[in-house]
């Protein structure tokens, strides 16, 4: 049985009634509440407009609660200091917004610089994550205009994960990606997981890529959460929402009958 | 005699307003730059401010500058020296190309490159100086460039209310009716503002991004 207190310890991340408005008064995320388990990987899964990168950017206060309260380790985001929050959690974005005038290994090595690590404990680290995220280590002298879409997105990756944060967030950073690429991504993410055990929010309008790299999958529809179930649970589910975006994507429905 | 000659045998002269109009236009570009720079950046930050401050630079860029010489030469201490006046009148006129190049420059900055940074906890300092000012620069260097080039040509109009510079060659040779003199004041001071485009036109590439 879970306590509300074991259930507190486990939460890494917590939405309580948080809700997100718009000056304008559009809510794009209406109460919601939602519970981030140490070491999972949580999708949020839905079409566009339904909440999930509203969700994921009050998770790093890009955005401000409009209401409920939202805790990342036990402490509410009102409370924590943004920046002391924000390098606590890698972040990793679909254009992946690699600094275009610095190179690889600059680049990698942002979050150890702005914290003042010493120069050659960053330069270890950043041949730790080429080596970790499978790029050779020549490129890190590149410039991110010299490298592929699937280049880029390993580098912005390993910048992720560059200051060991307990805590990822990727906002369908494989979505730019030819499927090859893509498929190639998401395999060295699951194994990436199982060595590093992050964790990890990860925003995606994709139910092929939602089964194969959650542990849990949250459903959105106009900034509400529908459900959350596990892979499993999802493709079988009856739940309408679920199983017209299982039909959608032609994935193979488990029919009780 | 001709222009060359009348330039060679006055050569100690010519050379002496050459570098006194060099003085005026790197004074003034250099104080346009350590203001309107800021602004520049303070109006990224301040929306609200950008029409107040865009709108003042942009009317003083209206003024005929004899006229804002003339405006200038009752105020104390500016008055009082020429060489202040004309130092204050072409760091105005300079002003609108750097607060509106630094603004344009640094709005220019890949939205994605700033909300990586962001996220990933960098300061609003740290932004500034590591990413959004190194991004920006070649639009802020063009800014520079437009000021020197526009402040070369101001700067001989100074010589009418005895700034010196090589305006004063220019409205001499006007007085007596002399070409040589004119073209021994207009020449030097084309030659310097084909120097200043060329030469900040280079620093410009070198410092274009990818």
């Amino acid at each position: 049985m879970m306590t509300s207190s074991s259930f507190d310890r486990q939460s890494v991340i917590e939405f309580r009634n948080v809700s997100y408005q718009l000056d304008a008064g559009r809510e794009l995320l209406q109460n919601l509440n939602l519970a981030v388990q140490r070491g999972e990987t949580l999708v949020l899964l839905g079409r566009s407009g339904s909440g999930k990168t509203t969700t994921l950017k009050l998770i790093n206060h890009l955005l401000s609660p409009t209401g409920g309260d939202l805790r990342v380790e036990g402490k509410s985001t009102r409370e924590w200091d943004v920046i002391r929050l924000r390098r606590t959690i890698g972040y990793a974005i679909q254009d992946v917004g690699l600094f275009p005038h610095f190179t690889v290994a600059r680049n990698i090595g942002l979050v150890p610089q702005i914290e003042d690590w010493p120069a050659d404990r960053i330069q270890q680290r950043v041949q730790e994550l080429l080596q970790l995220v499978g790029l050779e280590t020549q490129l890190a002298s590149r410039y991110p205009r010299q490298l592929s879409g699937g280049q880029r997105q390993r580098v912005g990756v390993a910048r992720a994960l560059a200051a060991d944060p307990p805590i990822l967030l990727m906002d369908e950073p494989f979505g730019a990606l030819d499927p090859i690429t893509r498929a190639e991504l998401q395999r060295e993410f699951l194994t990436l997981q199982s060595r590093l055990q992050k964790t990890v929010v990860f925003v995606t309008h994709d139910l092929h890529e939602a089964l194969l790299l959650g542990t849990r999958i949250a459903l959105m529809e106009a900034g509400r959460l529908v459900t959350i179930l596990t892979p499993e649970e999802f493709l079988h589910s009856e739940e309408p929402l679920v199983a017209a975006y299982v039909d959608a994507f032609g994935a193979q429905r488990v029919d009780r009958s | 005699m001709n222009v060359w000659h009348f330039m060679l045998h006055n050569d100690a002269e010519v050379a002496r307003a050459t570098l006194h109009h060099l003085w005026l236009v790197g004074i003034s570009t250099l104080l346009a730059v350590l203001i309107g720079i800021p602004l520049g950046i303070l109006i990224t930050r301040w929306p609200a401010l950008n029409k107040p401050i865009l709108g003042s630079a942009n009317v003083i860029q209206t003024i005929p500058s004899l006229a804002l010489f003339g405006f200038l030469l009752p105020a104390p201490w500016i008055g009082e020296r020429a060489d202040r006046l004309a130092i204050l009148a072409l760091t105005l006129y300079a002003l609108l190309p750097l607060i509106r190049n630094t603004y344009t420059g640094i709005k220019g900055v890949d939205p994605a490159v700033l909300e990586a940074g962001r996220g990933m906890g960098m300061t609003d300092r740290q932004l500034l100086f590591q990413v959004e000012l190194p991004l920006a620069l070649s639009v802020i260097i063009a800014g520079i460039r437009v000021a020197a080039v526009i402040s070369v040509g101001l700067a001989t109009i100074a010589a009418a209310i005895g700034a010196g510079g090589l305006g004063e060659y220019i409205f001499r040779g006007l007085a007596m009716v002399n070409n040589q003199v004119i073209l021994a004041g207009a020449i030097p001071a084309a030659l310097l503002a084909i120097l200043a485009d060329v030469s900040l036109g280079w620093l410009e590439k070198r410092l274009s991004p990818g």
